[in-house]
């Protein structure tokens, strides 16, 4: 449904996106994670047609989307919540969107309704409205057209514990349906959760990608040991690469034989040893973004 | 609200719904709301005909008898609708940049020059449309005069209408050709009040100008434009300021438009 092939933009000498692929299937929710300023925006509105790209091309139903005669009935797009004009009311802006399409005006109330935006609040002028109630209104604005495909752009942000909640069962039942969704979030936790895939973005890069449930087992060994530097030493002589946890213990890029048996031969006594599991894809989230990061923050 | 919904059919199954592109006449017909759709363009669209309708007034009340004819009220409405128009074109392209509406309207038409097409011409019929307006004001007038002992209030040469048409017309794409260039409102208004203020002083200080300011000052090329009669070189020295004023930055702002980033 979404095809991304070499995706580069170049902005002079800095290079936001690098070389991006990835694909999304119909049935799926693709998590697109990264930290702030990773290029997933970008690449987003490159998916678009609303930024061009310097290298590499994206599809969707395999057409580039400027070449997609009504991409409203396609694909849904919401890629930022607070570009709505905000003298008009929600229900205007969903008409405004519905005549465009050529959707008939009796799905704006339904779809209204669909994310939780009641008659008063549909109503009301979208300056009026909280950042959570932005975000429903443009995900009513993606949905309107009943496309087969979501490109939502941190669409969690500003919903309350709730609304989150509903989001991810949305979602869930649009994949279900044999839909296909892309979206992009800065949190692992909250992509963990309805995600079938999971595409990570650090410098414009894809550092990781692949099946949820295989990047979660394939995160390596958590171990733990009374003498932390003693088992540095150990899996050191071993050949075995470690980076610090966040609450003390060791993450090992390598099966837990492996990892105890090192441990054995340099005698260190263990105090944990386990499949790292979603920590771990926190983990490897965090060490591989967190370089960008700092350079985000230094620049 | 507390009945449950029934479960929807599956997303992949259902062909591909409204492959239909939409037509210009319905993109035209979605900007035009979108003039009305928002307190800004209601209140700026209804100061247009209350500024005509006062006009009107005035010269009923003030203007000598013998002056109120229909063909005097019409022309009267033409300035203040023709300086508030342009704003109208500006604010029609500037505020999907100023609002950031533009992502939301290039997602569902990626052929942004739909988009600018669609905008033209529902600010050209609204152009249109203001001079139908100062008609039927003029004719109110008209006929409050003619109740009130003016002779031949009635008689007036049609090119004066059309001519209007022209002028009207072609302020409202001027603006749009501001706001396409520099899509910033402020900057676009100033810009678009204050250049030919400039040009205008300019033109009259500078006697080396003062040729060329008949060619390209609009301020000076469009005043035949309020009478009946205009020549054949009136309309030439009209044609190239346009060229410069509305084509010149209508092209190049419809390029920028095509190519530039929204984010």
């Amino acid at each position: 449904m979404i095809e991304v092939e070499g995706l580069t933009k170049r902005y002079g000498r800095h290079t936001v996106v690098d070389d991006v692929t990835f694909r999304c299937e119909p049935g799926t929710v693709t998590g697109f994670l990264g930290p702030n300023g990773a290029g997933k925006s970008t690449t987003m509105r490159m998916i678009c047609g609303l930024t061009p790209p310097s290298a590499g091309r994206a599809t969707v139903a395999g057409r580039p989307y400027r070449d997609l005669p009504n991409p409203g009935r396609e694909i849904g797009v919401l890629l930022d919540a607070s570009a709505q004009h905000v003298g008009r009311t929600g229900r205007e802006v969903l008409a405004v969107a519905a005549q465009t399409m050529g959707v008939a005006p009796g799905r704006v109330p339904d779809t209204l309704g669909r994310v939780g935006l009641n008659p008063t609040a549909a109503g009301r002028r979208v300056r009026a409205y909280s950042l959570g109630m932005r975000q429903r209104l443009g995900l009513a604005y993606a949905l309107l057209g009943d496309p087969r495909g979501l490109i939502l752009d941190e669409p969690a942000n500003g919903l309350d514990p709730e609304g989150i909640f509903w989001m991810r069962g949305l979602l869930r039942d649009f994949a279900d349906r044999g839909g296909t969704v892309l979206l992009s979030s800065h949190l692992l936790r909250e992509v963990e959760a309805v995600a079938d895939r999971l595409v990570v973005i650090g410098g414009g890069r894809v550092v990781a990608q692949g099946d949820r449930d295989d990047l979660l087992s394939g995160a390596g060994t958590l171990v733990r040991a009374r003498d932390p530097d003693a088992l540095r030493a150990a899996l050191g002589a071993a050949g075995l690469d470690a980076t610090g946890g966040t609450d003390g213990g060791l993450l090992v890029a390598a099966p837990a034989g492996v990892v105890g048996q090192a441990a054995a031969d340099a005698g260190v006594a263990l105090t944990e040893l386990r499949p790292a599991g979603s920590g771990g894809l926190e983990q490897i989230f965090l060490a591989l973004t967190a370089g960008t990061s700092v350079q985000e923050a230094v620049r | 609200m507390t009945t449950a919904a029934p479960r929807s059919p599956a997303v992949a199954t259902r062909p591909p719904a409204g492959v239909r592109r939409p037509s210009l006449l319905r993109l035209t017909a979605v900007e035009s709301r979108k003039l009305v759709d928002t307190r800004a363009g209601f209140w700026l669209l209804l100061s247009i005909g209350l500024l005509a309708a006062a006009l009107v007034a005035v010269m009923l009340i003030w203007a000598p008898a013998a002056e109120r004819t229909l063909g005097n009220l019409f022309t009267a409405t033409l300035l203040p609708v023709g300086v508030l128009l342009p704003v109208l074109g500006i604010l029609s392209v500037t505020g999907e940049w100023s609002q950031r509406t533009a992502l939301g309207t290039f997602a569902l038409v990626p052929r942004r020059e739909r988009v600018i097409g669609a905008k033209l011409l529902a600010v050209v019929l609204a152009a249109l449309a203001s001079v139908l307006v100062s008609l039927a004001l003029a004719a109110g007038g008209a006929f409050v005069a003619d109740a009130t002992g003016t002779a031949d209030v009635w008689r007036t040469e049609p090119a004066l209408f059309w001519h209007a048409a022209v002028l009207q017309v072609a302020g409202v794409l001027m603006g749009a050709a501001f706001g396409l260039l520099l899509s910033h409102t402020p900057l676009a208004i100033v810009t678009y009040l204050v250049l030919p203020i400039v040009w205008s002083t300019l033109g009259a200080t500078i006697s080396a100008l003062r040729g060329p300011a008949g060619w390209l000052d609009t301020a000076l090329t469009m005043e035949p434009l309020y009478t009946a009669g205009v020549s054949g070189e009136q309309w030439a020295r009209l044609g190239v300021s346009l060229l410069v004023w509305l084509v010149a930055p209508m092209a190049a702002g419809l390029l920028r438009t095509l190519r530039r980033e929204v984010s």
